[in-house]
C-alpha cells in the first residue's frame, strides 16, 4: 500500500516487556507494520518465541529485569537511535489496601513507573530518541477511569504514569516528540497467573464489558500502530481508551 | 500454628458478620457478607501472617474455615 499515513516503514522502534501478552504483541504488528523493532524483556526463551513469531531471526533482543537499576542503564547503552519506543513492561500486586505496604507499592512502582522514565530519560539524554519521534506508554483505565477491588498498587502505578505521560508531552513538544498514553481495560494475558484471581471471576467480569469480551493483546497493538505512525503526528499528551465500552457505564 | 487463632484473623477480615458466626466448622462461602474482596484478604492475611502463598482455587475448594487451615497448615 503507497502513501499508508499508518505505516512504521523505515522506523525503528524499541518495544520493552515484548517477551508476552500485550509486548509481544506490540512487537509482531509492529514488524508486520514495516517497523525495525528491538524487543526487550527478562526471559531470553519468551524473548526468543516473540522472534519466532515476528519470523525474522534479525530482529534484535536485549535482555533486561526492569526491577534492576543496571538494567535500565545498560538496555539505554546497547540502543541505536529510535524514531519510536514503547513502555509495556508492567506487573501487578493483587492486595487489598489495608495489607498493601510501601515495599509492595514500590514492587509495581520500579518497574510500571520508574523503570520506563528513567529509560526514556536516558533514552533522550543520550539522543537516542530522533525528532519527531513517538513514545508510547502503556498505561490503563485502572487508575485514571476506574479501579478494582484490590487493585490500589496497580492503579497508583498506572495513574502516576498517565501524569507523567502528560508532562513529558510537553516538556518534549520542542523537540518534536510526541509522547502518548493508551488505556486498555483488561486484555487477556497471563498477567493474573499467580492465581489470586480465579477464572470464574474473570468470566463474571467480562460479563460487564458492553462489547461483552476481554480485549486481545493485538487490539492493544494496533493503537500504539497509531501513536507510532506518522497518522497521529499532531497527537501528544493524549490517552487512547481501549476497553470495549468499559468506562461508559 | 493454631485453628483458634487462625479463625480470629478469619474474621478479622470480615466488617458485619457477628463474631460469634465464625467457628472451624463455618461454611465462609455462605456467609452473606462473602465476596471477592475478602477471598483476597483471606489470601493476603494468609501470606502476612503464616508466609504461605494460597491460590483463589484453593479457597474455593476449602469449605469450612478448618479446611482452609489445614491447606495452609500443609504448605508451612
Amino acid at each position: 500500500m503507497e502513501n499508508n499515513p499508518f505505516s512504521l516503514k523505515n522506523k525503528r522502534i524499541l518495544i520493552t516487556g515484548a517477551s508476552s501478552g500485550i509486548g509481544r504483541a506490540i512487537a509482531v504488528e509492529c514488524s508486520k507494520m514495516g517497523a525495525c523493532v528491538i524487543i526487550t524483556g527478562r526471559n531470553e526463551e519468551r524473548l526468543k518465541a516473540t522472534i519466532l513469531e515476528i519470523g525474522d531471526d534479525k530482529v534484535q533482543y536485549i535482555i533486561a529485569n526492569f526491577a534492576k537499576d543496571d538494567d535500565v542503564l545498560a538496555l539505554c547503552n546497547k540502543i541505536e537511535d529510535l524514531d519510536g519506543l514503547v513502555n509495556c513492561a508492567g506487573l501487578t500486586k493483587v492486595l487489598p489496601f489495608n495489607f498493601a505496604k510501601p515495599s509492595d507499592f514500590k514492587e509495581v512502582m520500579d518497574v510500571n513507573f520508574f523503570a520506563p522514565a528513567e529509560l526514556t530519560r536516558l533514552l533522550l539524554k543520550a539522543g537516542k530518541i530522533r525528532k519527531k519521534g513517538s513514545i508510547v506508554f502503556i498505561s490503563s483505565i485502572s487508575g485514571v477511569l476506574c479501579s478494582a477491588p484490590a487493585a490500589s498498587i496497580y492503579s497508583s502505578s498506572k495513574g502516576a504514569v498517565n501524569g507523567l505521560v502528560k508532562g513529558m508531552a510537553l516538556d518534549l513538544a520542542p523537540k518534536g516528540i510526541r509522547v502518548n498514553c493508551v488505556n486498555p481495560g483488561m486484555i487477556t494475558t497471563d498477567i493474573f497467573s499467580d492465581g489470586k484471581i480465579m477464572q470464574e471471576q474473570l468470566k463474571e467480569d467480562m460479563k460487564r464489558y458492553p462489547l461483552k469480551r476481554y480485549g486481545k493483546p493485538e487490539e492493544v497493538a494496533y493503537s500504539v500502530i497509531y501513536l507510532l505512525s506518522d497518522a497521529s503526528s499532531w497527537v501528544t499528551g493524549s490517552n487512547l481508551i481501549i476497553d470495549g465500552g468499559y468506562t461508559l457505564l | 500454628m493454631d485453628l483458634l487463632t487462625f479463625t480470629t484473623n478469619f474474621a478479622d477480615q470480615f466488617e458485619e458478620t457477628e463474631i460469634s458466626a465464625f467457628t472451624p466448622n463455618t461454611n465462609y462461602k455462605e456467609l452473606e457478607e462473602w465476596s471477592s474482596l475478602i477471598a483476597l484478604s483471606i489470601i493476603a492475611m494468609i501470606d502476612e501472617e503464616y508466609d504461605v502463598s494460597i491460590k483463589g482455587d484453593d479457597i474455593r475448594s476449602a469449605e469450612t474455615i478448618e479446611d482452609l487451615f489445614t491447606i495452609v497448615k500443609n504448605r508451612k
